[in-house]
């Protein structure tokens, strides 16, 4: 099987992920949709690292390797801010970052 | 005009992810968004496998598709943010925001159009043996990705720590 | 280690222990524990000029000069350093002996003075404090220390005088004397560092060639130091301090006020006399001329006043005026050819401390029966307290130059230095000395003999004070009689030869001619009840009666120069400057930081999403800024 698509209309798939990622992330006001913006935004940034890799370095395995820490990275960010926001959730009773404007203990 | 079905596949998963991206962060129900993020998650799986990375694919589906879009799941429903999502945005934040966000999608486009990647450059490529990630993945020298490989599982068991002591009720 | 150093760490020590510990020690330990430490130096120091001047003399007779220790304590860089050291010659022993003699009298005569007031303990460590600072003065090796010591006599000066806290005279007394004082070390201050930078040394001694290289800066940093020196001996104008500085406890005036510390313009003279006859002879003969004015000065304002302490301050100012007339005369070093009145000013140093500390323990024992510095509120006192009279008297005797009495052997050996440089200043001079006898018999009388005020005393008997305070009055009065016959030539000379005294018979008979004129003529003013022709004078000569009486408006002068000139035109438009430029200028910077936070806090509103809006379009913009470079 031999890659046929050309790179950009990749690269556009990822482009098109980052501002819908970038969108929600700033019109969002639950966290967990906030984070759910950021999966997205992880996301296209691991399509291209692989499509790099894929198209300009066939030979070589950084990007590939790179896309494969990219998700267990962004599993682990998960499950942190889930941690997180459920303790917010504990403390002051919902997820809107509209009152969480403390940043601080 | 001969379309391969290497193209067809793309054509639809691509299609199938811009939509759902679009959705996952424009519906007002944070389920759905969730649901959405999922297809959107599938298809990204769907594209490493078209691209020949069959093993990335299956870790993408493992991984995101099976464990985290679960937590997030649990997490929706342990926080009651299923309501709660009625919202409006004040016209001027929304607008700086549309504003920036398509400031910078036009320029990665840009970026990305007049970069004059090689269109002659594609490759022969054929899957990816598992065998040669894990080697890989084990080796110590050149080419070899140990020390991240143990790097990142020091940071999952970083994370996790830190995870469980997060959430952990407090007395 | 010599056990001269034992001279300064006793008082240290005293200071020490009985300030920090003080409090805690009842009046009678504290005071019994100032004065043993107080005798112990006084042993010491009797120790050590007994062995320093039966020590051999070198080849060309000089007592050869000792540093049991020197300490090197600040280097400055290049050669100047700033040691701590001690150095014992003829004049500095001497001192010693003084000081430390009229402050053991003095310590003795404060158990009994004191006793019972508020504060008893810090007045012993305050008096310790005084007593190391001073003593550590006269030994200083070199400038410098000289001026640290200086500095710190003037703290316990300050602390002695405002003893009495809780009067505001007493407040403002101490302050006048700190700030007049201070007023006038900067001037030493100054002269201290063009000396150090031009000659390259503090030592008192310097090399030829830094002498050679101090040249035409040397007068005019002997100069400024003088003025430093001026302004503790308080010689006119800067005087003032010192008749209020009789606010103090009486005891503290007759050790610091009288004997030892207001001298220490006279020691800083004669410790620099070889550099001021070497290199600036003419600055020398300016310091007579101030000496003259002052002693003139204050002998006038003694003859009206009316509060014993303050005839006894402007005498002393008047005294230490002879004792600068007396440096300022010399014109060589050599005793023989011009350099007699160095001797007569370390004598009459030495003697007038030791009776004026005598008058003013006289004068402390008067007002302890009376309570009352006015001299309305005595006369006729001598049938009350024989032992206070009687030495009393012998003071009187001596300040007025009678033949036997110590005050007599100094004052015509001043005389006689300042006949061999001008008749004119030898005869004002007499004058003066006529002067100091009538002020003196006049406040004599006027204590112990003339106008009684029955009243006063029928009602509250005086009485003769304590043992405790008798006694150092009959040592003192003892002392004054026996050391006008020791040969103070043979001890300090200006070259540090051995040199006798030989009583000039004319200007001998002269002066004492004229003191008996002037006892004579205080006897018939003042002697009787009726003081007619006292009270005629006054009236004949209001106005100047009442210019002397107010001292000739010395501190209404100092006070316009102050306020009206200084704070008016110098102060005033620099508060202005300080007020509305420096502090509206800084209130500004604060004024518009504080705006700028204003303005940006909304941004700071922690709120994740707007903080990575921000940073996405600053982004933006950079990769914009990039591509378009």
């Amino acid at each position: 099987m031999e890659p046929e698509v050309h790179v950009i209309h990749y690269l556009i798939i990822g482009i098109v992920m980052m501002a819908c990622g970038i969108y929600g992330f700033f019109t969002r006001k639950n966290l967990l949709a906030l984070l759910i913006s950021v999966e997205l935004m992880l996301n296209a940034v691991n399509i291209n690292f692989a499509v790099f890799c894929r198209y300009l370095f066939p030979d070589a395995l950084e990007g590939h390797f790179f896309s494969l820490f990219g998700i267990a990275i962004a599993a682990a960010e998960t499950a942190v801010a889930i941690a997180i926001i459920i303790n917010v959730y504990r403390n002051i009773g919902h997820v809107q970052t509209d009152d969480i404007t403390d940043l601080k203990g | 005009m001969n379309i391969s079905l290497q193209e067809i596949a793309f054509y639809t998963v691509a299609a199938c992810i811009i939509v759902c991206s679009v959705l996952a962060v424009t519906t007002g129900r944070i389920l759905r968004a969730a649901t959405y993020l999922l297809f959107v998650l599938l298809g990204t799986g769907a594209l490493y496998g078209i691209l020949g990375y069959t093993f990335l694919s299956a870790v993408q589906l493992m991984v995101y598709a099976g464990g985290i879009v679960v937590l997030y799941v649990f997490s929706i429903l342990l926080t009651r943010s299923d309501r709660n999502m009625r919202y409006c945005i004040a016209r001027g934040k929304l607008a700086s925001v549309l504003v920036t966000t398509l400031a910078a999608a036009a320029l990665m486009v840009f970026l990305t159009v007049t970069n004059g990647f090689a269109l002659n450059m594609i490759p022969q490529g054929v899957e990816l043996p598992v065998e040669r990630i894990g080697t890989a993945l084990t080796a110590t020298g050149h080419g070899g990705f140990v020390l991240p490989f143990e790097v990142t599982g020091v940071l999952l068991l970083a994370c996790m720590i830190g995870a469980i002591v997060i959430a952990r009720k407090r007395e | 280690m010599d056990f001269t150093l034992f001279i300064l760490a006793c008082p240290a020590v005293g200071f020490l222990l009985l300030a920090l510990a003080g409090m805690r020690m009842s009046h009678r330990a504290a005071g019994l524990t100032g004065t043993l430490l107080m005798a112990v130096t006084t042993v010491l120091s009797g120790a050590t000029a007994w062995r320093f001047f039966t020590a051999a003399r070198n080849a060309d007779g000089v007592l050869p000069a000792q540093i049991p220790f020197n300490v090197e304590w600040l280097p400055l860089g290049g050669s100047l350093h700033i040691d701590m050291g001690m150095l014992l010659d003829p004049i500095s022993v001497m001192m010693l002996v003084v000081v430390s003699g009229v402050s053991l009298m003095v310590h003795i005569y404060s158990l009994g003075y004191m006793k019972g007031e508020r504060g008893f303990q810090r007045y012993y460590a305050f008096l310790s404090l005084f007593t190391f600072s001073m003593l550590g003065l006269v030994v200083a090796a070199n400038v410098f220390q000289m001026y640290v010591f200086w500095e710190l006599v003037g703290v316990s000066s300050y602390l002695l005088i405002g003893f009495y806290y809780t009067r505001p005279e007493a407040i403002a007394a101490s302050k006048k004397a700190f700030i007049v004082t201070r007023f006038a070390d900067l001037g030493f201050l100054i002269g201290i560092l063009i000396y150090g930078y031009y000659v390259g040394t503090f030592s008192f001694s310097p090399s030829q060639e830094g002498l050679m290289r101090g040249g035409m800066m040397l007068p005019w940093a002997l100069g400024l130091m003088f003025i430093g020196g001026a302004g503790k001996s308080a010689m006119f104008p800067l005087h003032i301090w010192l008749p209020d500085a009789m606010e103090g406890p009486t005891p503290v005036s007759a050790l610091i006020h009288a004997a030892t510390m207001v001298v220490a313009g006279v020691y800083q003279v004669a410790r620099l006399f070889p550099l001021y006859i070497g290199y600036a002879p003419q600055v020398l003969h300016m310091v007579a001329v101030v000496g003259v004015v002052t002693a003139f000065y204050a002998a006038t304002v003694a003859c009206v006043q009316s509060d014993i302490k303050r005839v006894l301050a402007f005498s002393t100012i008047s005294q230490i005026g002879f004792m600068m007339v007396a440096l300022g005369v010399c014109t060589s070093v050599l005793p023989h050819e011009g350099g007699l009145g160095y001797m007569a000013s370390m004598f009459h140093l030495f003697t007038h401390a030791l009776f004026k500390a005598l008058l003013f323990l006289g004068a402390g024992s008067i007002i302890h029966a009376v309570h009352s510095n006015e001299m309305s509120t005595m006369g006729g006192l001598r049938r009350y307290m024989p032992v206070t009279h009687i030495t009393f008297l012998v003071a009187c005797l001596a300040i007025a130059g009678i033949p036997g009495f110590s005050g007599f052997f100094s004052k015509d050996e001043i005389l006689a230095a300042c006949f061999a440089y001008s008749p004119v200043i030898g005869w004002i001079m007499t004058f003066i000395a006529g002067m100091t006898a009538f002020y003196m018999f006049r406040l004599y009388y006027g204590i112990f003999w003339g106008r009684e005020n029955k009243a006063l005393h029928e009602a509250h008997r005086p009485h003769e004070s304590p043992l405790v305070m008798t006694a150092p009055l009959m040592i003192l009065a003892v002392l004054t009689l026996a050391v006008g016959w020791m040969p103070f030539g043979h001890f300090i000379s200006s070259d540090g030869e051995a040199y006798d005294i030989h009583i000039d018979a004319t200007v001998a008979s002269v002066s004492v001619i004229v003191a008996l004129i002037a006892i004579a003529l205080a006897t018939w003013m003042y002697a009787r009840p009726q003081q007619p022709v006292a009270d005629a004078l006054a009236r004949r000569f209001p106005a100047l009666h009442r210019a002397a009486y107010r001292r000739f408006y010395m501190d209404e002068a100092w006070l316009f120069v102050t306020r009206r000139i200084i704070f008016r035109c110098v102060s005033a438009p620099l508060a202005w400057w300080d007020r509305r430029v420096i502090d509206q200028f800084m209130n500004f910077m604060a004024w518009s930081a504080n705006a700028c936070a204003e303005e940006l806090q909304p941004v700071q509103s922690g709120k994740v999403q707007s903080y990575t809006l921000w940073f996405l379009g600053g982004i933006v913009v950079l990769t914009l800024v990039l591509l378009a470079c």
